[in-house]
């Protein structure tokens, strides 16, 4: 009984721990692991947006993909950042970022130098340059480089659902 | 109605072409003149000696490129005196970005010791002939007859992060190739950069 006791105490002191400090500790993927994320075959419409905290046109469109996922919150849009800030600067830079911000929606970090070997299975029409955004469901797939105002994304993801 | 159709076809056409705009491997490049942080003007017409150029549209803030200056100096020291100079160009607007103004450019090659010119695309025109879209973007220009062709697009290396952990040197790849008179493989590649800043 005690045993269970102090158990289920660990398990709550741990639950409770994670949720303060890894609550905002993206995952940290290479291109095999993150590929799926481009290819979820569901009712639902995915906007992947691949940024960085160190580059200013992607920080300056970010407040536009945190308002769709929070606009869409009950609807099946799903915001999706894709950080490729460097992985040195994942603890010194991208989680104060993250907390600071108050970002909402869930941010991943692609970490997988030789990019040469994926840009194209993101979209072959890719540059390479960021901010560039994929918004796809089962149906279609709409890939740009550059910057998203909220109503732009809005009007997409609108037709998507609709 | 066909011929409209048609000639609407050739218009969308035509527009995606300029959309996508520049350079592929096999082009002719077209020369500039530029403001160096010297405060000169180069053309790679006075590079009489040359067999051809690394240019490389770089600019002063952009993580990707401070991670490359390095590299980018000893592909100069290495093939320069093989005959492609390094030739770096810094296309940002400097409205938008006023550490990418001559001054901070003279500055970060004081700092640096940069062996090679680094020129402000003042008029913004010569990374959109090229099609440069990110930071760095490189172009590797070839002498042929009195031509520069284009031989090679992209990448600088497989690995921004760590230069000791590289295994497929894209550009010096491609460099060897012509020195040797063959043919780059691969000849285009791609990199994650920052996008090149326009208002």
């Amino acid at each position: 009984m005690r045993f269970k006791i102090i158990t289920s105490t660990g398990l709550v002191i741990i639950w409770l721990l994670s949720s303060f400090t890894g609550n905002h500790q993206p995952r940290v993927l290479s291109f095999d692991d993150f590929e799926p994320h481009l290819h979820f075959s569901n009712d639902t419409t995915y906007v992947v947006n691949f940024w960085a905290s160190w580059c200013t046109p992607c920080v300056k469109e970010l407040p536009a993909f945190e308002k769709l996922g929070q606009e869409y919150k009950n609807e099946k849009v799903k915001v999706l950042l894709v950080s490729l800030d460097f992985p040195k600067q994942i603890d010194s830079r991208l989680i104060p970022f993250i907390e600071k911000n108050e970002i909402g929606s869930e941010v991943l970090v692609l970490n997988d130098p030789d990019a040469n070997k994926w840009i194209d299975r993101v979209d072959a029409t890719w540059s390479g340059s960021i901010p560039a955004t994929l918004i796809y469901n089962s149906e279609s797939r709409l890939f740009r480089e550059g910057v998203y105002s909220y109503d732009e994304l809005k009007e997409i993801v609108e037709q998507k659902l609709n | 109605m066909k011929k409209l159709i048609l000639s609407l076809s050739l218009a969308i056409l035509g527009s995606a072409l300029l959309i996508a705009g520049g350079y592929k491997v096999g082009d002719k490049a077209a020369d500039f003149k530029l403001e160096n942080v010297d405060g000169n003007y180069v053309s790679l017409s006075d590079y009489s000696d040359a067999s051809g150029f690394i240019v490389v549209f770089t600019c002063n803030g952009c993580p990707y490129a401070k991670a490359y200056q390095d590299r980018i100096m000893d592909l100069d020291k290495e093939y320069g005196p093989q005959g492609y100079p390094v030739i770096a160009i810094n296309p940002n607007n400097t409205e938008l970005k006023p550490d990418d103004d001559l001054k901070a450019m003279k500055k970060r090659a004081m700092d640096k010791g940069y062996t090679f010119p680094y020129l402000k695309d003042a008029n913004y025109e010569v990374f959109k002939e090229y099609g440069a879209t990110r930071t760095p973007h490189i172009y590797v220009l070839t002498k042929q007859e009195s031509e520069l062709v284009v031989s090679y697009i992209g990448a600088i290396d497989d690995n921004y992060q760590d230069a000791s952990s590289v295994k497929e040197p894209y550009l010096a790849n491609a460099l060897d190739a012509l020195l040797a008179d063959k043919d780059p493989d691969p000849v285009f590649t791609k990199a994650i950069g920052c996008s090149i800043k326009q208002k």
